[in-house]
């Protein structure tokens, strides 16, 4: 079959390109809700090394989305149920290196083309169900949920047992996530955010504590971190939680920046920390995040906080729109109704 | 229960010194009939996709659909009419003798040689169809549109108000079947598609947006661009 996949060709410029898709092979999955992702802005806006822009384009964005089974030949799945597709696509397995981490894997919207195609051949082991009652804006960006659900998995395999105090640095959409499903991953534990905006902290209402990053208790203390920042927020969020976190915790690393960034190896050393980073999801977590969904409904209730801006794609031009309107947002994700 | 209506009555004619029908061609190794057939096999709204073909064809088509898209229940091959019209007309009776033809039954017709139409394409046109009984793809004229009786121009109409047809054409098709069987011979003769039909008789046709690149591979020319657009190493 002949599919339309729309393709970023260079910085804010879309073009239209044709694949050949064999109906027979595969999963076809009609793209139904789409989320814009930072990384996605950065290539958009071509924020990005120009080499890396040079090598990576034309390629179609976007990683976070579900959509609706249309086809599937070998009867697995059946035309209309709704699944999240797993841009991470592994071409090898390893007994201790985890999909996402393995170099030989492929991830669609940065090695390979994302979802922004009129419809998605994808293998069936790349693909996990929804329940039914899903709220499908919140269910379109399961993928940077799962990427916090494997972030607090790793978290629990690392770090030590006492965890009374968690801290979550960020305001951001990561960060909202992270310790929303901290709440629930680690139960126990006191979950404290630290950030720059006094209105975004306010939305954490299920944290234990919400602290501007100017204003951080000298009398604080801290078991483990979270670092969901990225950027140019990153060394100073770092430095941070070297300062106050107690000697042999972890410090998760999440946030993406595209610069090296200077840690305190001097403190790191003293206080024999553990810094760890964690990118990206496998298909465990995406199916651990869906689990979640259906355990504690009301995550999606929370999570429906983030849905920013709604934009309908009925339209080639609709796309770069949704873009633009993207880049105004304070905060939350932009979903496409991804009707093209 | 909505019907895609494959029209591959065409034999080629205008294709050159090609002596096989358009829609038999190949691009990406594939007859330019199953690419078409193919955006509709995965439709779940469709109960049946019902390809029309001359007769002396049908078998070839049917052994392509096997050989290249594979056998599917919801794939069946029938003999075409003279006409376009009689070619629809030969759908709507097949649907009548082996489903049930009521108001509600639609049929989406496309041209097996417009292999480019997409998800959106065919979805808005079962929509049309349903809210207005009927429907035609369109994109805006991008050139003037020039009347002119062979020597002269007699008139140019307003470009804004001009679109260039594509398919689907959509239509509820008992409507469409009882307004063609209300036309004189002489109406019938000066048809050159289905939506003129109930535009004769002054009933509405809504519009739907089709896509610049929804093209119908008539000529040498619309092959080598439909074989560019995919790439295709055999471009010659």
């Amino acid at each position: 079959m002949i599919n339309t996949i729309y393709r970023l060709c260079a910085p804010r410029r879309f073009e239209t390109a044709f694949d050949n898709i064999d109906v027979n092979v595969g999963v076809i999955v009609r793209p139904t809700h789409l989320s814009i992702c930072n990384a996605d802005q950065r290539y958009y806006q071509g924020t990005r090394d120009i080499k890396v822009l040079k090598e990576k384009l034309p390629m179609a964005l976007i990683h976070e989305a579900i959509g609706q089974v249309v086809y599937d030949n070998s009867g697995g799945f059946k035309p209309g149920e709704r699944v999240v597709m797993i841009p991470n696509i592994p071409t090898e397995s390893d007994e201790y290196i985890a999909e996402n981490y393995l170099r030989s894997s492929r991830f669609c919207g940065s090695s390979a083309d994302g979802f922004m195609q009129e419809y998605v051949c994808i293998e069936p082991e790349r693909l996990v169900r929804l329940p039914e009652d899903i709220d499908l804006d919140v269910a379109a960006f399961t993928e940077l949920v799962s990427v916090s659900t494997h972030a607090i998995g790793r978290f629990k395999s690392i770090a030590h047992n006492r965890r009374e105090h968690i801290g979550v640095w960020g305001d951001g959409n990561l960060a909202f996530i992270t310790s929303l499903l901290l709440k629930k991953m680690v139960p126990h534990a006191e979950i404290y955010i630290f950030g720059i905006n006094r209105e975004k902290l306010s939305d954490f209402s299920f944290a234990d504590g919400t602290y501007l990053t100017t204003e951080i208790p000298s009398d604080l203390w801290l078991d483990h971190a979270f670092e969901c920042v990225g950027g140019n927020g990153s060394p100073v969020a770092i430095e941070q939680i070297i300062g106050v976190i107690r000697p042999e915790g972890t410090i998760s690393i999440l946030g993406v920046s595209e610069y090296p960034v200077a840690v305190n190896t001097r403190m790191i050393l003293e206080k024999g920390l553990r810094l760890f980073g964690t990118s990206r999801s496998g298909k465990a977590d995406f199916r651990k995040t869906v689990e979640l969904y259906k355990e504690y409904p009301e995550i999606p209730v929370y999570l429906s906080r983030l849905v920013g801006n709604t934009v309908e794609i009925n339209r080639f031009s609709d796309i770069k729109e949704a873009f633009e309107t993207d880049i105004k947002k304070a905060f939350g994700k932009t979903i496409l109704h991804w009707n093209i | 229960m909505i019907f895609a209506v494959i029209l591959a009555g065409g034999t080629g004619s205008r294709m050159g010194s090609t002596d096989m029908p358009k829609q038999f061609l190949e691009i990406k190794g594939k007859p330019i009939l199953n690419h078409t057939v193919e955006k509709f096999l995965p439709n779940p709204k469709f109960e049946k996709i019902i390809i029309l073909s001359p007769r002396a064809w049908i078998g070839h088509t049917k052994e392509i659909i096997r050989k290249f898209t594979g056998d599917s229940e919801r794939i069946t091959v029938i003999e075409g009419g003279k006409t376009r019209n009689e070619t629809i007309m030969n759908a709507i009776d097949y649907i009548d003798k082996n489903y049930t033809l009521d108001d509600d039954t639609i049929i989406v017709t496309h041209d097996s040689v417009r292999p480019f139409v997409t998800h959106r394409i065919i979805e808005d046109n079962i929509k049309a169809a349903q809210l207005s009984g009927a429907c035609d793809t369109v994109i805006p004229a991008s050139d003037t549109i020039v009347e002119g009786d062979g020597r002269k121009i007699t008139d140019i109409p307003d470009r804004r108000k001009m679109y260039q047809g594509q398919t689907p054409q959509s239509f509820k098709a008992k409507l469409l079947r009882d307004t063609y069987m209300s036309l004189t011979a002489d109406e019938k003769d000066i048809l050159t598609d289905a939506a003129k039909i109930l535009v004769m008789k002054g009933m509405d046709v809504s519009l739907v947006q089709g896509e610049t690149y929804n093209i119908k591979i008539t000529y040498p020319y619309d092959l080598k661009i439909a074989r560019s657009l995919l790439d295709d190493e055999e471009i010659k």
